[in-house]
């Protein structure tokens, strides 16, 4: 299989902060669409010089809220991109999309530009929920909006919330099945995760944010979650991203896959190998900062390191250990150390890990716990 | 030297906050022994602990000039002994260096179990005894209720009892005057073989081990050969003088004088208070009654948590115990704690004592294990061996019994709270010897096992009766009794820091209250962890840390992969702050909660 290479594009405004989100996203009014549209292309004809030759297999509206994106702006961008790289005759092309009746309005333009797949954010299919989480949209709007996309785009995604504030199993089994009635094949299902530095993260520290799950109960739900997907047809590919056959994200693949991808934009992170070496890549992470790198350095780039072999294998352990079909580790010299081994048999030994032919897999019982695993196998 | 009939030798005998630092204070003041600008609030208290908790540790001397109202001048010596139990012994040392003793007592507040066990020290002294009834200044001052107690709890006359308000001064002329005339001169023979008593003794940098002694027989000067009776050890005195509070230099010391002597001494433990000092060539023919080496009564563990600090702890406490005769110490080591020290206490507050200047002075810090008593364990073999460290119990089926030590504690609480009290000696294996009241608070006697009470009987009773109760407690001797090694296995493995010795009807309780604590402690695994308190092969205890359900990270995309790894790597470094079990880590906060246990 040759290696598969991305286009990650960071778009970083939404309409507002949502209080669990982490994401590089700001509310700003007034924003230059053009302007934006020359720095895309500016780095897009940078990092295009640094990777000729390659065949690009995705590319990834991110954000954010891409969704507020102009189709003329997404238009401009999928041009640059096309006169940059050859792109394979799969290319897939997301964006991700807030489910509002104003930003369902602009699908046919991006279908128009080039976007064959969007991510919707429906997160709950409760109203009290959306609103506790802080998004714009109801149910009836999300799903008028989902039906909206399918209607444009052959494939269409959406992404829930769970474990969400006071919700108890027998609620999330409920939410789940209605979800999959609406005839999915592909869905993102996360656990809520506070996260410092985020409205929700300030609210726990505070002790003020009450029902989350405890960890049995967290568990709990992931297993139903696993359970009901798979009777729905749609196997769990990645910790939290289900599809059937044919249907996984083949932009989120090359991530997990530790294969390459530029990344464009505020705050975006690339991986890509140059002269047979890999590094990391970071842009400039504030919006107006950026966007004054690239038109006055004429890079928007902020780092570029060397990883080391051991970074290297840490990385491709972390993010492969994800996906149900594991890492191949044929070839890995880490690999052959007799502590990890040694630490690889025990994990073995509790159901947590499989390990045949060079490939290590996280097993359905191994999963829930990856963290753990990771720990165990990188933690020293 | 002063003529014997104008010297008067005194201590004073107090419960802690009853006034004692404060009068001294007064006494130093008023004679214009200290200037006015010089004095700061107890005087004779110099280390940081001792101001902080009002405690004394060591004995401490002043030398005061007093014009009495007949116009003769007297010298006055007030030796400010050691007020805690852990201290007894230094405490009647203390007290044979003197003719009398003023009794304070809180006016407010009445007769205390401290009270008690220090004028006990007194009365055995022979001392006379002039009651003090201070803090006359506040409003729930009850002169006449504090007399008849002191009466019929202690049962010394209370006529010539002084009201005194240290804090204003009232009654401070009184007191001096009281001195002088109800206590009385001490006696020797200034022409006899010289014998003086080593009351104290500590280090000073500069001049050595500087030795505080109270001429019983014949005179001391700068010069003279010396040798300490109880090691035969002879010194050259370099230096003789008087505290008033400073060190002043005097060229000799009589009979009956108070001073202090160095001689080029390096080390504390060559000074032994209660020895007798005498000259090398003419020596007194029988040392001085009494005298006995310390003994540390309670141990424990120290370790530093950051075992970074191993040598940085070795050189403290070799710092500290150049200072302290009576603290021991050796190196352990534990698979749980590293390399650490077993050190003995003389109790409990010496104990903390050792501990918070370790930490404070040295800046280390440190766990502390569970402490524990010196056990007599006889082996069917006919030999006894001490056992102050549970990690070194010999096999059972070795041993014929073991046996621990006793003491006989005096508990002084107002009934309100007599139930809980009884209840907790009942608890912890109390006999009762004793219930009496003197007013509305009674005084309970219990002979109770020490191990019961190291551990944190004081805490308890403390909280049982909101502070108001008093404790003092005096070693009574050994017994027999049901003792076992209690062992904690995490994961089959046993964990040494946390096994203690206990009564065998208590094992089950504290076994219990151990592993519950220990599973809350412990963070879950990626397998379940069974906990277990044993006695030998018998599980006691048992609780099962369930294994990891969840911990996984819900997104994971492109530009997280850097974030992740460097969390890992900090994971990695956090690992070392933990100490490994088989294939269990056990977080160093884990060890310290546990053995703060309060069942």
């Amino acid at each position: 299989m040759p290696e598969a290479f991305g286009l990650y594009i960071h778009w970083p405004f939404c309409q507002a902060k949502c209080p669990y989100c982490d994401f590089n996203s700001h509310v700003t009014r007034n924003i230059d669409q053009k302007r934006w549209l020359a720095a895309y292309v500016a780095e897009i004809s940078r990092v295009g010089a640094q990777t000729t030759g390659r065949t690009l297999n995705s590319v990834f509206f991110g954000g954010g809220t891409p969704s507020l994106m102009e189709p003329e702006t997404v238009d401009g961008v999928m041009t640059a991109v096309r006169a940059t790289w050859p792109t394979a005759n799969s290319i897939e092309v997301t964006l991700e999309a807030n489910p509002t009746s104003v930003e369902a309005g602009r699908f046919q333009g991006y279908r128009q530009a080039g976007v064959n797949r969007v991510s919707m954010g429906i997160q709950a299919l409760h109203d009290d929920d959306l609103r506790a989480l802080g998004r714009l949209h109801s149910v009836v709007e999300g799903l008028a909006a989902f039906e909206t996309a399918r209607g444009i785009f052959n494939r269409v995604s959406f992404d829930l919330i769970y474990a969400r504030q006071g919700q108890t199993l027998a609620d999330w089994r409920t939410e789940l099945r209605r979800a999959l009635d609406l005839g999915l094949d592909h869905l993102s299902l996360y656990q809520l995760t506070i996260e410092e530095g985020t409205a929700f993260g300030d609210r726990y520290a505070l002790g003020k944010l009450r029902g989350l799950p405890d960890e049995d109960l967290s568990a709990d739900m992931y297993e139903a979650t696993q359970e009901i997907c798979g009777a729905a047809g749609l196997m769990a590919y990645e910790v939290s991203n289900h599809a059937k056959n044919g249907n996984e994200s083949q932009h989120n693949l090359i991530y997990w896959r530790y294969q390459d991808y530029a990344g464009i934009g505020p705050g975006a992170h690339g991986r890509l190998t140059l002269d047979g070496q890999k590094f990391a890549t970071e842009t400039v992470l504030s919006p107006g900062g950026w966007l004054n790198a690239v038109e006055n350095i004429g890079t928007g780039e902020s780092l570029r390191a060397l990883l080391s072999d051991e970074d290297q294998f840490a990385e491709r352990l972390l993010m492969g250990l994800r996906l149900s079909e594991g890492v191949d580790l044929a070839g890995s010299d880490s690999a052959q150390n007799p502590t990890f081994v040694n630490n690889i048999n025990g994990l073995s030994d509790l159901g947590l890990v499989g390990y045949e032919n060079q490939t290590l897999l996280a097993t359905h019982k191994g999963r829930p716990v990856l963290n753990g695993i990771l720990r165990s196998l990188l933690g020293g | 030297m002063t003529d014997l009939n104008h010297i008067r030798n005194f201590s004073i005998v107090a419960h802690i906050d009853h006034g004692k630092s404060t009068l001294a204070d007064r006494l130093i003041q008023s004679t214009g022994t200290v200037q006015d600008r010089d004095m700061k609030a107890q005087m004779l208290d110099s280390m940081d602990i001792e101001r902080e908790r009002g405690i004394t540790i060591k004995a401490n001397t002043v030398r005061i000039d007093y014009v009495a109202l007949d116009g003769r001048k007297y010298v006055l010596n007030l030796i400010d002994t050691p007020g805690h139990v852990d201290f007894a012994y230094e405490v009647s040392r203390s007290m044979r260096a003197v003719e009398g003793s003023l009794l304070v007592v809180d006016s407010t507040q009445g007769v205390e179990a401290q009270t008690l066990a220090n004028v006990y020290h007194a009365l055995d002294a022979d001392h006379e005894i002039v009651p003090i009834f201070n803090k006359i200044d506040l409003p729930a001052s009850d002169v006449s209720r504090v007399a008849e107690q002191v009466e019929d709890v202690i049962g010394i006359d209370t006529s010539c009892a002084i009201a005194v308000s240290a804090k204003t001064g009232e009654g401070i002329r009184e007191t001096l005057e009281a001195i002088v005339h109800h206590l009385p001169a001490p006696k020797g023979d200034r022409d006899a073989p010289l014998k003086a008593m080593l009351v104290d003794s500590w280090y000073d940098s500069y001049l050595g081990v500087i030795v505080l002694v109270r001429i019983i027989d014949g005179v001391l000067k700068k010069g003279d050969r010396v040798r300490f009776m109880s090691n035969n050890t002879v010194h050259s005195v370099d230096r003789i003088g008087v505290f008033r509070p400073q060190m002043e230099m005097a060229a000799d010391l009589g009979p009956g004088e108070i001073g202090f002597l160095t001689a080029s001494i390096k080390q504390v433990r060559d000074t032994r208070v209660g020895d007798t000092v005498t000259h090398e060539k003419r020596s007194c023919d029988k040392a001085l009654p009494g005298f006995k080496p310390a003994q540390p009564v309670v141990f424990c563990g120290l370790f530093p948590v950051d075992s970074a600090e191993f040598e940085d702890l070795r050189d403290a406490i070799d710092k500290l115990a150049l200072n302290d005769a009576s603290f021991s110490f050796e190196m352990e080591t534990s698979a749980a704690l590293g390399f650490g020290f077993r050190c003995g206490f003389l109790g409990l507050l010496h104990l903390e004592v050792i501990r918070d200047r370790i930490e404070r002075e040295y800046d280390i810090d440190l766990i502390t294990t569970a402490p524990s008593v010196i056990y007599h364990v006889h082996m069917r073999d006919g030999t006894m061996q001490l056992l102050h460290n549970p990690a070194d119990m010999p096999d059972m089926t070795h041993v014929e019994h073991i046996e621990e030590p006793r003491i006989k504690a005096t508990i002084l609480v107002p009934d309100e709270y007599l139930g809980d009290v009884l209840k907790l000696c009942q608890d912890r294996r109390g006999i009762q010897l004793d219930l009496t009241y003197a007013g509305s608070r009674a005084m309970v006697v219990y002979d109770l096992p020490l191990n019961e009470v190291v551990f944190d009987f004081y805490d308890r009773l403390k909280s049982v009766t909101k502070g108001y109760a008093s404790f003092d407690y005096q070693l009574t001797g050994y017994r027999e009794d049901q003792l076992v090694k209690m062992s904690v296995l995490v994961n089959d493995e046993p964990v040494d820091a946390l096994s203690m010795m206990v009564h065998r009807d208590r094992a089950e309780l504290r076994g219990r209250a151990m592993v519950e604590k220990l599973k809350d402690l412990i963070p879950r695994h990626m397998f379940k962890i069974p906990i277990q308190a044993a006695i030998g092969g018998k599980v006691i205890a048992r609780e099962t840390l369930s294994a990891m359900r969840k911990d996984v990270t819900a997104k994971c995309y492109g530009g997280d992969a850097t974030r992740k790894r460097k969390l890992l790597d900090k994971q990695k470094a956090g690992k070392k702050k933990m100490r490994q079990f088989g294939s269990v880590n056990i977080p160093q906060e884990a060890f310290i909660s546990a053995l703060k246990m309060d069942s």
